[in-house]
């Protein structure tokens, strides 16, 4: 089975699936959107079975795929993927076929086509695919050019109000990075050219070049920098929050989700190795940014009054937490940093999916727009707070394992930075239960407040009117209690808003299964992911097996 | 400490956490159609888990040799050199914690079927009962700092989700958030002392960290001491992180009794008594948890005194009783036991107070104004019977469980020795008189005197009336425990022999003050709160509204001794100007300097916005820079 070139598939079906729906004729939507689900279940299915094909205990890279590209520069066209890769082909495949079935009755503005939002998705993923089983660098530098394409048509053409302004932002941030990139990635080619008999873009065969340290530090620059901003850290971040607010919800999880892990995926798996020098001359640096980042962006999440931008700016923080594990060193920090990507993509992926139902029904993004929300449609409300409680990292769910690993693996090396990251813990509460609590609790209000004419049913939507009745009983016992309970909703008043529909069930039950299951038994994924973060630790000098603790308790024993 | 692994019945002990979860998740996943016997389901899972624990304590007991049973279930996090098992740990300690539990737990479950009868959302107040007491299992009888966390925060968040049952409620949604962060406050000590025990000794275990503190240095004990002293304050209550435990109040009440009295809130006592290799090693430590105890039980105390709310009243006296119990067990081996004693007998005196609270409230229409009760003794006389005993053995009445166990921890305090044993033992029979005022107070204000309520209005009319079998046979069992428990513990059973296979035999042959002087200090004390009681509030009418005229001590009571103010002012109103400060920054400065850069890069104007025209204009100019770049270089290479 191993000798299938699954990776070569996982890119080409979509692809194929991208232009397929882009020729179907006009007013084919189902058609399309049925293609779309299809495909993505079919990569899906191809990444569980790369992983049933994968070894763990086999070489790093495996399922390699190598064809000669531009020969006269060495270039080939390389595939293959290590644990790191691997973990993020099977986020990628979970989340597109989630997306395509949130975004399943999602109309674009003016005369555009959901067809052609489908058409992209099914490009974009091809792109995510090729960009992290790319074994080339240079094939890896095209893909994440080329990412860029499809992201900016959904933003740009399917986003909110000020979608042209963000899909701008968000290009010209990505196309900085990437020319900076080029140039490094051009010289890493001289410098293999100086050193080998052919220069090469092999991945495997730059990793075991000795760069002169000073050229090194300019080449991490050049790196680094274009996955400074896809990560993004601070200060590299403000496109992010736009990106996030404009872009349809479908295009917003694979950008928060996916995309974005492209940088710190670079980081790991380019960074690390080519540069280990570098890496370390420039670590503490590094940390000082992430560990800023934590607390930056927490304290702005909390500052909010849109969903989408407080969500973007959790992220941000979240990144903050990876880069944190990163440039720690250690194979502990760098395996949890490893499935806070993966974790961060469900949970966040789950946050942002259903802020965008809740933004669906009442048509604003303003977390003062809602309230009360809960009693009347208590699976939206459950949603979000099981979303919610993964983003702060609350035991139990798959959150917890990473940041966790992050922490205490980061803790023996750089104590300072990790007791300040710490902090981070305290804010993630805050800005998860603000937007949680304005929003689901409290009496009903907002937009979606509908008084009733006189004589009607006092009760919410969908027949739970003594569940209700009732809350009213208590609410009207404490008001004459408690100097606090003065904001109630007038008499007769209810909230307009529907519960979660069968489709937006099926599109966050796997999200909520794969956050407990992961919260509780995340060792299949840590097996996966181990090696490969072992192997990056000895390129970059530190000891692959993991920390030594100051005393060994059961030495001699 | 040596473990030996788990067989017969010890070894289906997971089926304590499992029980109470399955139900958690049946109710919570089953939706409306459970709604009929959901909360049998309730009642029975944590039943049968009190049977269960029952059987292994009974086992446990039987067993020579080690009393340390191990469990391991499976590798929850394993990446380099770290490796945590899930497992359990079931050894005298966690085994009195596991029966007040379940006790207690099954006790204020069937309560609450009765108390939440009209509650349309009874079916999902048991579902988040289940996984509270779920959660608490997990704290109790994980064998590793990681699983106590697990169990830590599951525990936290139980709390969260009961204090705003009622979500409606502004002041109860406000209540719940506040207690969840001051937790995660307290929370980052715990997590960080777990990683300095990681760093450090390269595991997290019990077994691997409390049978190698031999090995740390003094300042790493210190730092671990104070850490895991942080996680015990925000957990139970204690001073600075006390405020969150009285607002937590808005819950129903059998969450109260329950979460925010006889369990939860001790989990800080269990965190301490189970660390206790690493505080016999690091006295500055001990010493901070024995005076973070006094100035607690203090202000708990204080506080007390000034509440008119009869569920706040009895929230400071937990805060101050805990606190009793963080002197003790800061005191190292001589308090462990006795801290613990009390934290037993608390467990039944102040549920029993709590949900005859309850039922108080549940007869005057969910009031919880004291000054519009009074005289309440005729009309409930089971609610008045068991609420009495409890009070008894709360203010230490000669013979009750308060008695035996509170005197236990005075006593202990003066053994310490020193100037620091004489303020400790002087603070704790202070609290014991304070103790008996309040309490009193509150008796005299609720049981005593003329009927002070209004008729209230003709849909909802206050008539007082003694509450369901459902809800006073578990006060009942309650108030005998109230009653009994303490010499069970210290003199017919002794706690001491059943715990010494985990702190070892601690006699002390010669005392500091005698044992009887104490005694009659603390019931001296007893008898002037009482009395004073009796002179300020008993004697005269209670005025229905609130004097507004009080002296500056009063004024400082009643808003518990300023500590929200103080909160707000130091934390919650910088934090929010910061973030404001910072939201300014990153839109014009960050983001302008960023915008600027690159629309000078993308050679249009200096408005971004401008830009959008643009696109396909800069798009192309970006390609083709990129394009002569790749070209300049790959010439410079074939050239050189």
């Amino acid at each position: 089975m191993s000798s299938f070139p699954f990776l070569l598939v996982m890119i080409l079906l979509p692809a194929v699936g991208a232009a397929v729906i882009a020729a179907l004729p006009r007013g084919r939507e189902q058609t399309a959107k049925q293609l779309a689900l299809g495909v993505s279940l079919v990569v899906l299915l191809l990444a569980v079975l790369t992983t049933v094909a994968f070894d763990t205990n086999g070489p790093r890279f495996q399922l390699t795929t190598s064809v000669s590209w531009i020969p006269d520069f060495g270039v080939r066209f390389a595939l293959g993927v290590d644990g790191i890769a691997l973990v993020m082909l099977l986020l990628i495949g979970v989340l597109v076929p989630v997306v395509v079935a949130a975004s399943w009755n999602d109309t674009a503005a003016g005369n555009r086509s959901m067809r052609a939002f489908f058409a992209w998705l099914l490009l974009l993923e091809a792109m995510m695919v090729g960009v992290f089983a790319a074994t080339d660098v240079f094939v890896f530098y095209v893909f994440f050019e080329a990412m860029l394409v499809p992201m900016y048509f959904l933003i740009g053409s399917f986003g909110g109000p000020r979608r042209q302004y963000a899909a701008v932002k968000f290009f010209l941030y990505s196309l900085v990075g990437g020319l900076v990139m080029l140039a490094a990635v051009i010289g890493l080619y001289v410098v293999s050219s100086q050193q080998l008999a052919h220069g090469t873009f092999s991945f495997d065969a730059l990793r075991n070049l000795q760069i002169d340290p000073g050229v090194q530090k300019l080449l991490f620059l050049g790196f680094f920098l274009a996955f400074a901003i896809k990560a993004p850290l601070v200060p590299f971040h403000t496109w992010l929050p736009d990106s996030g607010a404009e872009a349809p919800i479908g295009g917003g999880v694979l950008l928060v989700g996916v995309l974005d892990k492209v940088g710190t995926f670079g980081f790991l798996r380019y960074c690390l190795p080519l540069f280990p020098d570098a890496s370390r001359a420039f670590a503490p640096w590094i940390l000082g940014l992430a560990v800023a980042g934590i607390l930056y962006a927490a304290l702005l999440a909390m500052a909010q009054s849109d969903m989408k931008r407080l969500v973007a700016y959790t992220s941000i923080s979240h990144f903050g937490f990876i880069a944190l594990g990163i440039f720690a060193f250690t194979t502990e920090a760098g395996t949890g940093a490893v499935l806070y990507m993966v974790n961060h993509g469900i949970s966040t992926g789950l946050l942002f999916l259903v802020v965008g139902m809740l933004i669906a029904r009442g048509g604003s993004r303003q977390i003062g727009d809602y309230g009360g929300v809960a009693s009347y449609a208590p699976l939206l409300a459950g949603s979000m707070l099981i979303a919610g409680l993964a983003s702060l990292a609350l035991p139990g769910t798959n959150s917890f394992v990473s940041e966790f690993l992050v922490l205490i693996g980061s803790f023996p090396t750089r104590p300072v930075y990790t007791i300040i990251a710490t902090v981070g813990m305290i804010l993630a509460a805050l800005y998860i239960l603000l937007m949680y609590q304005r929003t689901m609790n409290g009496p009903p209000r907002g937009v979606l407040l509908e008084e009733l004419p006189p004589g009607a049913e006092n009760g919410p939507v969908g027949g739970e009117s003594a569940h209700d009745s009732v809350l009213d009983h208590h609410g009207g016992a404490t008001a004459t209690l408690t100097e606090t309970a003065t904001a109630t909703a007038p008499a007769r008043a209810r909230l307009r808003i529907r519960d979660l529909s069968r489709r937006e069930l099926a599109v966050v039950t796997p999200l909520i299964a794969l956050i407990i299951a992961l919260g509780v038994y995340p060792q299949p994924l840590l097996n996966l992911i181990r090696p490969a973060v072992s192997a990056t630790m000895s390129d970059v000098g530190a000891d692959p097996h993991g920390i030594t603790p100051t005393h060994a308790p059961n030495k001699g024993k | 400490m040596h473990t030996v692994p788990a067989s017969g019945l010890l070894a289906a002990s997971w089926l304590l956490i499992a029980l109470p979860l399955a139900g958690a998740a049946v109710l919570l996943l089953g939706g409306r159609r459970t709604d009929r016997w959901g909360h049998l389901l309730g009642v029975a899972t944590v039943a049968v888990a009190f049977v269960i624990g029952l059987a292994c304590t009974v086992q446990l007991g039987g067993m020579s040799g080690s009393k340390s049973v191990n469990l391991d279930l499976f590798t929850f996090i394993s990446a380099g050199t770290l490796d945590v098992k899930a497992g359990l740990l079931f050894d005298p300690l966690s085994a009195i914690f596991v029966l007040l539990i379940t006790g207690v737990g099954s006790l204020i479950h069937i309560y609450s079927v009765g108390y939440m009868a009209d509650d349309p959302g009874r079916r999902r107040f048991f579902a988040y009962l289940n996984l509270f007491v779920a959660a608490m299992l997990l704290l109790v009888l994980g064998n590793s700092y990681v699983a106590l966390y697990v169990g830590w925060e599951g525990v936290g968040l139980a709390s969260f989700l009961l204090i705003a049952f009622w979500y409606r409620r502004p002041a109860a949604v406000t209540a719940a958030k506040k207690a969840f962060v001051m937790n995660r406050v307290g929370d980052v000590g715990l997590a960080l002392a777990i990683f300095i025990m990681f760093a450090q000794l390269g595991t997290t275990s019990f077994v691997g960290v409390l049978g190698s503190t031999g090995a740390l240095a003094g300042g790493v004990l210190t730092a671990l001491g104070l850490l895991l002293l942080l996680g015990a304050c925000g957990k139970s209550g204690q001073f600075p992180l006390q405020a969150w435990l009285p607002d937590a109040m808005e819950g129903p009440t059998p969450v109260s009794a329950l979460i925010h009295a006889a369990t939860m809130v001790t989990a800080g006592v269990y965190l301490i008594a189970r660390s206790a290799p690493i505080y016999d090693h690091a006295p500055a430590a001990r010493t901070v948890v024995t005076i973070i105890g006094a100035i607690t039980l203090m202000i708990g105390a204080i506080a007390g005194c000034a509440y008119d709310d009869i569920k706040k009243v009895l929230a400071y006296s937990t805060v101050s009783q805990i606190g009793y119990m963080f002197l003790a067990v800061g005191l190292g081996p001589i308090g462990y036991v006795a801290g613990l004693a009390h934290l037993l007998t608390h467990g039944f005196f102040k549920a029993g107070l709590f949900l005859g609270a309850g039922s108080v409230m549940h007869a005057m229409n969910d009031s919880v104004d004291m000054r519009r009760f009074g005289g309440l003794w005729r009309r409930m006389p089971v609610t008045f019977a068991t609420f009495g005993l409890g009070y008894l053995a709360l203010i230490g009445f000669p013979l009750l469980s308060g008695y035996w166990t509170k005197d236990a921890i005075i006593e202990a305090a003066f053994d310490h020795g020193g100037t620091t044993g004489y303020v400790l033992g002087g603070v704790g029979v202070l609290g014991a008189g304070l103790t008996a005022f309040y309490m009193t107070r509150l008796m005299f204000m609720t049981f005593f005197g003329r009927p002070r309520w209004d008729a209230g209005s003709a849909s909802t009319p206050v008539d007082p009336h003694e509450s369901p079998g459902v809800m006073t046979v578990p006060m009942i069992v309650l108030a005998v425990g109230s009653v009994a428990a303490g010499y069970l513990l210290t003199q017919a059973f002794p706690l001491s022999a059943w715990l010494s296979p985990v702190f070892g035999t601690n006699k002390l042959e010669s005392h500091v003050v005698a044992p009887l002087w104490i005694g009659v200090l603390v019931i001296g004390a007893m008898v002037l709160g009482v009395a004073a009681a009796w002179l300020f509030v008993g004697r005269r009418e209670v005025p229905v509204v609130r004097p507004a005229r009080v002296s500056p001590v009063v004024r400082a009571a009643r808003n518990a001794l300023y500590a929200d103010a103080i909160n707000e002012s130091l934390f919650m109103r910088p934090g929010q100007w910061l973030a404001r400060a910072l939201v300014f920054v990153d839109n014009r400065r960050v983001d302008g300097a960023v915008n600027g850069i690159a629309a000078t890069l993308g050679g249009s104007s200096a408005r971004l916005g401008r830009a959008q025209t643009g696109f396909v204009r800069s798009y192309a100019l970006g390609m083709l820079g990129g394009a002569v770049v790749v070209a300049g270089a790959l010439l410079a290479v074939t050239a050189g």
